[in-house]
């Protein structure tokens, strides 16, 4: 999913810098000081080991790879704001050490792999929390769901950035098909990534997933929150 | 499970990925690649500026055995990514006088 440079053009390559930008700014402000002792050491964790899986490549179809992206995975363990910069921190240092997408790319990469997997599987998995039984079940079974709708955003997103500014001639709808068909199967390996680690952490640590605490509210640490909220 | 055991437990999984199973990782084009150049529209995609870089591609720059070369670039990169999620780490977690406990 790494946008290499080249692909799409300066125009719409930095009006996604801006936006980039300014959701890092926004998940800067936001996330200063909000996780406690327990939970922090869990955001750079998170970064690591993102880090480390989009580095293994599964196969998903005859001469086609994916790996897991991590978007959705992030939101859900320490939430959106810190999550923003889980992402940035990955695919940045992705771009600039690694020459792993392309450096003009950066703000389409930071938008599509970060801002908007988190946002919609934000937004997501609050919807579907609400309409479910708030059990541990629910929670590895929304994780993996809206992991795999995070891929289809992200391939979505880039669909729509080539749309504005692509560099080559191209025809949009076969454009559509051709990265949708291939994103599902990755979805798929997204989803069991995801849902496989949020179910080991719930199993272990429920009170350390962000997208559980309020609906886990067995946990002490909890009850005393909720009374001084 | 203490968090001192489950952080540890991560950090490890990580190295591990990162630096040894990545080396069974499918070589073959992610789903971006395959779509774009199915489309044609690889065409224009240029090599990016440090494209030969001695970090490229998860490796390290002159070391032939390849296991040994991915297995430093992994290693190298779960330390970078862990220095700067260390700066998150201390972004985000609640200053010590504000600690309600």
């Amino acid at each position: 999913m790494h946008m290499p440079d080249g692909l799409i053009n300066a125009q719409v390559s930095i009006g996604a810098a801006v936006i980039a930008a300014g959701a890092i700014t926004v998940g800067l402000k936001k996330s200063k000081g909000t996780l406690d002792s327990q939970t922090a050491p869990l955001a750079g964790l998170v970064a690591v080991f993102i880090f480390a899986f989009q580095m293994m490549n599964f196969p998903v179809a005859a001469g086609t790879s994916g790996h897991l992206m991590g978007g959705a995975l992030a939101s859900i363990l320490v939430g959106p704001y810190v999550a923003i910069l889980v992402m940035t921190v990955v695919v940045s240092l992705q771009a600039l050490v690694f020459a792993d997408g392309g450096l003009s790319a950066l703000g389409l990469n930071l938008l599509n792999m970060g801002i908007v997997s988190i946002v919609v599987s934000t937004i997501l998995f609050a919807g579907l929390m609400k309409l479910l039984p708030k059990t541990r079940i629910s929670i590895i079974g929304v994780s993996a769901t809206v992991a795999f709708i995070s891929v289809l955003a992200s391939a979505g997103a880039f669909v729509f950035e080539y749309s504005l500014g692509g560099n080559a001639t191209y025809n949009i709808a076969s454009v559509l098909i051709s990265v949708m068909s291939v994103h599902v199967l990755i979805g798929i390996g997204e989803a069991i990534i995801t849902g496989l680690t949020i179910g080991a952490i719930l199993a272990t640590r429920a009170d350390l997933v962000y997208g559980a605490r309020k609906f886990l509210p067995a946990h002490n640490l909890l009850i005393k929150e909720s009374v001084v909220a | 499970m203490s968090s001192k055991k489950l952080f540890l437990i991560g950090l490890l999984v990580s190295f591990l990925v990162a630096g040894f199973f990545s080396f069974y990782s499918s070589s073959q084009p992610d789903g971006l690649q395959k779509a774009t150049a199915e489309q044609g529209l690889d065409l224009t995609v240029v090599d990016s500026a440090n494209a030969d870089s001695s970090l490229a591609n998860y490796g390290v720059a002159g070391i032939e055995n390849e296991r040994l070369s991915g297995f430093l670039g992994g290693a190298i990169g779960v330390a970078v990514v862990g220095i700067a999620g260390t700066g998150i780490y201390f972004w985000v977690r609640t200053p010590k006088s504000g600690e309600t406990k």
